[in-house]
């Protein structure tokens, strides 16, 4: 083997700091203006898949992947700034149909399939959906073994050894390549892009892409009916001392 | 002038039946026929894990009836168990110790086969990570785009779920012909546990092969309630410094309160307390009857978690923490001084 193909997918999304708000009309998050950053999620699958360069597993080429509006672009710089050798992105305008994660999964088998691609390192859930399904989904589609919410990774002689977050703990589990791994906090602490890097990701390859490229058609299967705040809760109080604490709790009837 | 009076009154009676027939009827005797409900359960060493019930309430409220599946060594037990649930119709179990650790590789074509022969319209499961791993992939072979997490119910195809972290709820309708579905557990109590008689009854067993080996777990023992399902949860936060004091601080006052222990992302990564113990979005979502929250300063990634629980009483020293705005009870106080007062005054309770 010349080496791993790793894809490394990144989504943009509403920066983890900003508290989203939803629009008038109650069809969607308010987007517009709003400060956008890489899924802290795929940071740290872009993080891994550098590491295991560093860590002298034979890594052929990383390439790091986005779909959405031409401003991913940026995203697909910084993970190529932190190490990716290129990236493909795949322009989706906003006012175009939304891919749902089964589109994204159905995408990415195709892209893997072009890329011969024989590990994928996604984030565990992106942080604007929640809906922790494009790694399985793919997985599935590719019948490939699979590893959610990696704590560890440990690749030699084509087997894949993960460690993963389980409920009450970790569980480890084996298989051999090609494999998806999808990644939780604990992986790893991803490093910032330097100076330097940044300049020369700017020379890095980015193909621009569309989905007929991939003829793929993937309408939603989802309609959005509605999106709302969610209830507010009803402002508290504050009391003066431990006594008061337990005094008030016990009208509540929590205690 | 009578006779014509006659005919149109005829006339009259007849049209209504004759359009009614054909559209009214069928329709309704096709939705409660074909709405059928698979709730997976999930068992571990041969015991059924009560916090997968959650699948069976959400069922009751698609209407239609409730199957549930499990599979495992010891599944027929687990099955025989399970059939005192109230709500369920029918359980079909797979006896085999390939489906022991629930690799999504060889459960989910297991899952798929049993879809298909049973007919079912709605398969359930718990955010648990059994359920997180295993059923997207269970949806992709089905060619069906799961809707996680959901917190109510509209109609049968109508599903309220928490998008960006709890900060906006979304209302979504699908239009797949199987809709695959996680429920979140504090959203939909278990279903009584007695009363129930289900059938039993044998599942196609597909025997694909798991390229996937499991090596080994390491749980976290703990003789407190557990965190997923606990009245009560008090929470540490980076205000507690250290993992000593942690472990010397939280333990004693969860025990005053019959607790379960959970911290924020932050206590985590500082390695105060275990990642399994992290709230949040990331982490588990809880809803306790009491959420008791020390030196957590309330990051909407951590308010994402635990917000929907009934009362939140929290103790922090900074007076403008956002904790405050959401907690019933707040004391700003230093941490160190108070849970300990706390912890002796509950226990001489």
């Amino acid at each position: 083997m010349s080496g791993l193909r790793i894809l490394v997918p990144v989504k943009r999304v509403i920066d983890y700091a900003v508290k989203p708000r939803v629009n008038r009309a109650q069809t969607a998050v308010e987007t517009a203006s709003v400060k956008h950053s890489m899924n802290p999620f795929d940071e740290l699958s872009i993080e891994e898949a550098v590491r295991l360069r560093e860590r002298k597993v034979p890594v052929a080429e990383i390439v790091a992947f986005s779909a959405g509006p031409p401003k991913s672009q940026d995203i697909l710089r910084t993970a190529m700034a932190i190490g990716a050798d290129r990236g493909i992105h795949v322009v989706v305008e906003e006012k175009d149909p939304q891919l749902e994660p089964l589109g994204v999964a159905k995408l990415l088998k195709k892209v893997v399939e072009s890329e011969k691609s024989d590990l994928v390192i996604l984030g565990k859930q992106s942080i604007d959906d929640d809906a922790g399904q494009t790694g399985q989904m793919l997985a599935g589609l590719l019948n490939w073994p699979q590893a959610t919410q990696a704590s560890k990774v440990e690749i030699a002689n084509n087997t894949v050894t993960v460690t993963k977050e389980v409920d009450g703990g970790v569980e480890t589990v084996k298989a051999k390549l090609p494999m998806v791994i999808t990644t939780d906090l604990r992986l790893n602490e991803p490093r910032y892009a330097s100076l330097p890097n940044i300049m020369k990701a700017k020379k890095k390859k980015l193909d621009k892409k569309t989905l007929a490229d991939y003829d793929l058609d993937a309408p939603p299967r989802l309609k959005i009916i509605k999106v709302t705040e969610p209830p507010p809760r009803k402002g508290g109080v504050k009391v003066d001392d431990v006594d008061g604490m337990i005094s008030k709790l016990k009208e509540l009837g929590a205690l | 002038m009578f006779s014509v009076a006659r005919r149109s009154v005829l006339r009259q009676a007849r049209t209504p039946l004759r359009l009614s027939h054909p559209v009214t009827v069928p329709q309704y005797s096709a939705l409660s026929r074909l709405l059928s409900t698979l709730a997976v359960l999930e068992q571990k060493d041969g015991k059924l894990q009560n916090s997968s019930l959650a699948g069976i309430t959400a069922g009751t409220k698609l209407g239609g009836s409730i199957t549930a599946f499990v599979a495992g060594s010891g599944a027929r037990s687990v099955a025989d168990e399970a059939a005192k649930v109230k709500g369920i119709e029918k359980i079909i179990y797979v006896e085999s110790d390939a489906y022991d650790k629930g690799l999504p590789e060889n459960f989910a074509p297991l899952l798929v086969e049993n879809i298909k022969k049973g007919g079912f319209t709605h398969i359930v499961a718990g955010v648990s990570a059994f359920g997180k791993n295993l059923m997207p992939r269970v949806a992709a072979l089905l060619d069906s785009q799961q809707i996680s997490d959901i917190t109510s119910i509209e109609s049968e195809d109508t599903f309220v779920r928490p998008i960006y972290a709890g900060n906006a709820i979304l209302t979504v309708q699908s239009s797949d012909s199987i809709k695959i579905i996680t429920v979140r557990g504090t959203a939909f109590p278990a279903p009584e546990v007695e009363g129930g008689s289900a059938t039993v009854e044998e599942g196609v067993d597909p025997k694909a092969e798991c390229p996937t080996e499991w090596i080994s777990e390491d749980l976290a023992k703990s003789d407190r309630p557990d965190l997923g399902s606990a009245s009560k949860v008090v929470s540490g936060g980076r205000g507690l410094k250290s993992k000593e004091e942690f472990d010397r601080l939280m333990p004693p006052l969860a025990d005053a309160l019959g607790a379960a222990i959970g911290a924020s992302r932050a206590a985590v990564d500082s390695g105060f307390a275990d990642n399994s113990l992290q709230v949040g979005q990331t982490g588990k979502n809880v809803a306790p009857q009491l959420y008791l929250c020390a030196g957590i300063s309330g990051a909407i990634q951590h308010l994402a978690g635990m917000k929907d629980s009934k009362v939140i009483a929290a103790i922090n020293k900074d007076p403008e923490a956002p904790i405050f705005q959401v907690a019933d009870v707040g004391l700003v106080s230093d941490l160190f001084n108070s849970v300990p007062e706390l912890t002796e005054k509950l226990k001489a309770q």
